[in-house]
């Protein structure tokens, strides 16, 4: 073999286990899709169908119509829109405000403040989940989607000031500086210059804030109790009843609920990786 | 004039470079310079300090109390029981069953994650421009599905009667199938029955979904490593492996920490995939830590002090790791 054509050779076989990875990776969530698309005696079937041949909405129909536990699917995705969005909502105030303060200001304690933001991430859900459900319930928020929107808001702030703080930290100072000697308040400073510039890296943390409170189950399971303030993830155990599972119907909600993250995480990507391993991949 | 101020600025500007904050004046908040940090700070640990060290503190206290039903609405205070809780599950089998399934899960899950991620992350470094981009995007589907649809979606997958996985085997021919397994007919087996097959499931569904991470974080740390480092060793005639373990994985080393202890973290604690896959609480053999806690706290009859001591010991856990990842990060410096 001449050393172009293994070289070429090499070049098919990399090309070839990349195109393997690719599928691995997108032919469950293909699964899913095209199930929700399939009549049900192609699904309920011991035969590979790998393409929805009479191609249906008629899942998708009934979730959006007679859904599960009593409501519409669209009910329980607006109930997962509100918790996330009010959560994104508060977080992004509060996380601003602590990532402006230590990203900008050295005082004391800031170090000690930064660890705790570290640690505080390792606290398992589970070991939070009672106190917080008695809390909820002595408060009178058990059941209320405002309850479920605090306890996000606690869950994901941590990361989000973590990750917003190296947005922050990239905003030259020598901007402010100059707003400064024109003249500007500490509060125009803030609006004018730092939060426009700040912005996107805003919109990053605030997605995957969304993301984790969409994707929340341990806490909507245990402080909703009524169907009707069910999330996206406690609805869809129900369609898991006794006498055997509707897939078609499961697979349209699933996939619903997917695309909303799909979207994002397409979005935000390459951000999500550098504020995770922050500091970490610099080579 | 216009010009003289510009310029006027830009010298001040670069007159400066003395520590801005401290003589900056407190205009417009009329607050001192040295309090603003501090009440940004405020709202922040608020939340922090009520929604999770206080709680943390309580699940301390409840491990050692009786709160049951009547306890919960109020109409009793708990009681004190002291260590009855921890006695209690350490004498229950399930506590030590789940314990077990608890680590060798995280073991099991975290060592593939990183095997498969880093070699694809090295692949997608080897691959041209168009074909890594394309590859990423893939990943990345497998990435953000929900943790409650991969599950729902895994079970599908591996469903007794019209799974794909059965399907698929039932492909194999015959003596293959033989071979590897002792027998050919996969039609109607029951995957979610029995812990082992769940686990084994549950490895499959959590690995496909946080591979990417780790290939994609793999892929941002090689991009980072001077090509001419590769060119040498290329050139000395290194082996793709030794080249591997001798100039990339030194240099990724952090990476790696990191990669490391933030699966760890994850996958001690999966919740809604193994949930899912079981059906809810139901199969004592297959429960973790996270879901045993859950199932004494919120099935009746509820029993929260089991529960939370059974949170307490995957906390302790969890902490002990974090002491490694916190001083990982701080060693990095530069916060």
């Amino acid at each position: 073999m001449t050393p172009l054509a293994r070289k070429r050779l090499g070049k098919i076989a990399l090309n070839a286990a990349g195109l393997l990875v690719f599928l691995f990776a997108i032919f469950p969530v293909y699964w899913m899709a095209s199930t929700s698309f399939k009549a049900n005696d192609q699904i309920f079937t011991t035969d590979f169908i790998p393409f929805p041949t009479h191609f249906t909405f008629e899942h998708v129909d009934r979730v959006l119509s007679e859904g599960v536990a009593g409501h519409s699917i669209w009910l329980y995705m607006r109930n997962s829109a509100i918790v996330a969005i009010g959560t994104v909502l508060i977080g992004a105030v509060f996380s601003l405000l602590a990532a402006t303060a230590v990203a900008r200001f050295r005082f004391k304690g800031r170090n000690t403040f930064l660890i705790l933001l570290l640690i505080v991430q390792m606290i398992p859900s589970e070991a939070l989940l009672i106190p917080l459900f008695l809390s909820v319930k002595r408060l009178g928020l058990y059941d209320q989607l405002a309850g479920l929107i605090v306890v996000n808001v606690g869950l994901t702030l941590p990361f989000g000031i973590w990750m917003l703080r190296t947005f922050v930290a990239a905003v030259p100072k020598s901007l402010e500086e100059a707003a400064w000697i024109d003249g500007a308040g500490r509060l125009t400073t803030f609006w004018k210059v730092l939060f426009p510039l700040v912005a996107p890296g805003l919109v990053a943390t605030s997605i995957f804030s969304f993301i984790t409170a969409w994707n929340e189950l341990i806490f909507a399971l245990v402080l909703m109790n009524s169907s009707a303030g069910y999330t996206m993830p406690v609805a869809l155990q129900y369609f898991f009843g006794q006498k055997g599972t509707d897939w078609g119907a499961i697979m349209a909600s699933s996939t619903m609920m997917t695309i909303p993250v799909v979207v994002f995480f397409l979005l935000v990507q390459r951000r999500m990786v550098s504020g995770l391993v922050a500091g970490a991949v610099k080579g | 004039m216009t010009n003289i101020s510009t310029l006027a600025r830009g010298d001040g500007q670069s007159a400066t470079p003395r520590r801005p904050n401290s003589h900056r004046p407190a205009r417009a908040s009329g607050l001192p310079a040295w309090s603003v940090p501090y009440v940004l700070l405020i709202p922040g640990l608020l939340v922090i300090g009520a929604l999770l060290l206080y709680p943390l503190f309580q699940v301390g206290v409840i491990a050692f109390q009786k709160v049951g039903l009547v306890q919960i609405s109020g109409k009793k205070p708990a009681t004190w029981v002291g260590w009855e809780n921890f006695t209690r599950i350490f004498a229950n089998d399930i506590f030590w069953s789940s314990l077990r399934n608890t680590l060798l899960f995280a073991v099991i899950a975290v060592s593939l994650t990183l095997i498969v991620g880093t070699a694809v992350g090295t692949l997608l470094n080897k691959l041209g421009r168009k074909m890594s981009t394309f590859v990423v995007v893939g990943i990345m589907f497998a990435w953000a599905v929900p943790p409650v649809a991969q599950g729902i979606i895994w079970r599908w997958l591996f469903d007794a009667e019209a799974g794909v996985i059965n399907w698929a085997l039932n492909m194999l021919p015959d003596w293959l199938s033989n071979l590897l397994f002792g027998r050919a007919d996969w039609t109607g087996e029951p995957w979610l029955n029995d812990a082992w097959s769940i686990y084994m499931v549950l490895i499959i569904c959590v690995v496909w979904a946080s591979f990417p991470f780790v290939a994609v974080s793999v892929l941002a740390g090689l991009k980072g490593i001077p090509a001419e480092l590769y060119e040498a060793a290329r050139v000395d005639g290194s082996s793709a492996w030794r080249t591997f373990r001798k100039i990339t994985f030194p240099l990724l080393k952090p990476v790696f920490a990191v990669l490391t202890v933030l699966s760890i973290i994850w996958d001690f604690k999966v919740f809604s995939q193994l949930y899912v896959l079981m059906g809810g609480p139901s199969n004592r053999e297959a429960f973790n830590l996270s879901i045993y806690s859950y199932a004494e706290a919120f099935r009746p009859p509820p029993k929260m002090g089991s529960g939370a001591a059974i949170a307490l010991v995957l906390t302790v856990i969890l902490l002990a790791i974090t002491a490694v990842y916190v001083r990982q990060l701080v060693k990095q410096e530069d916060m």
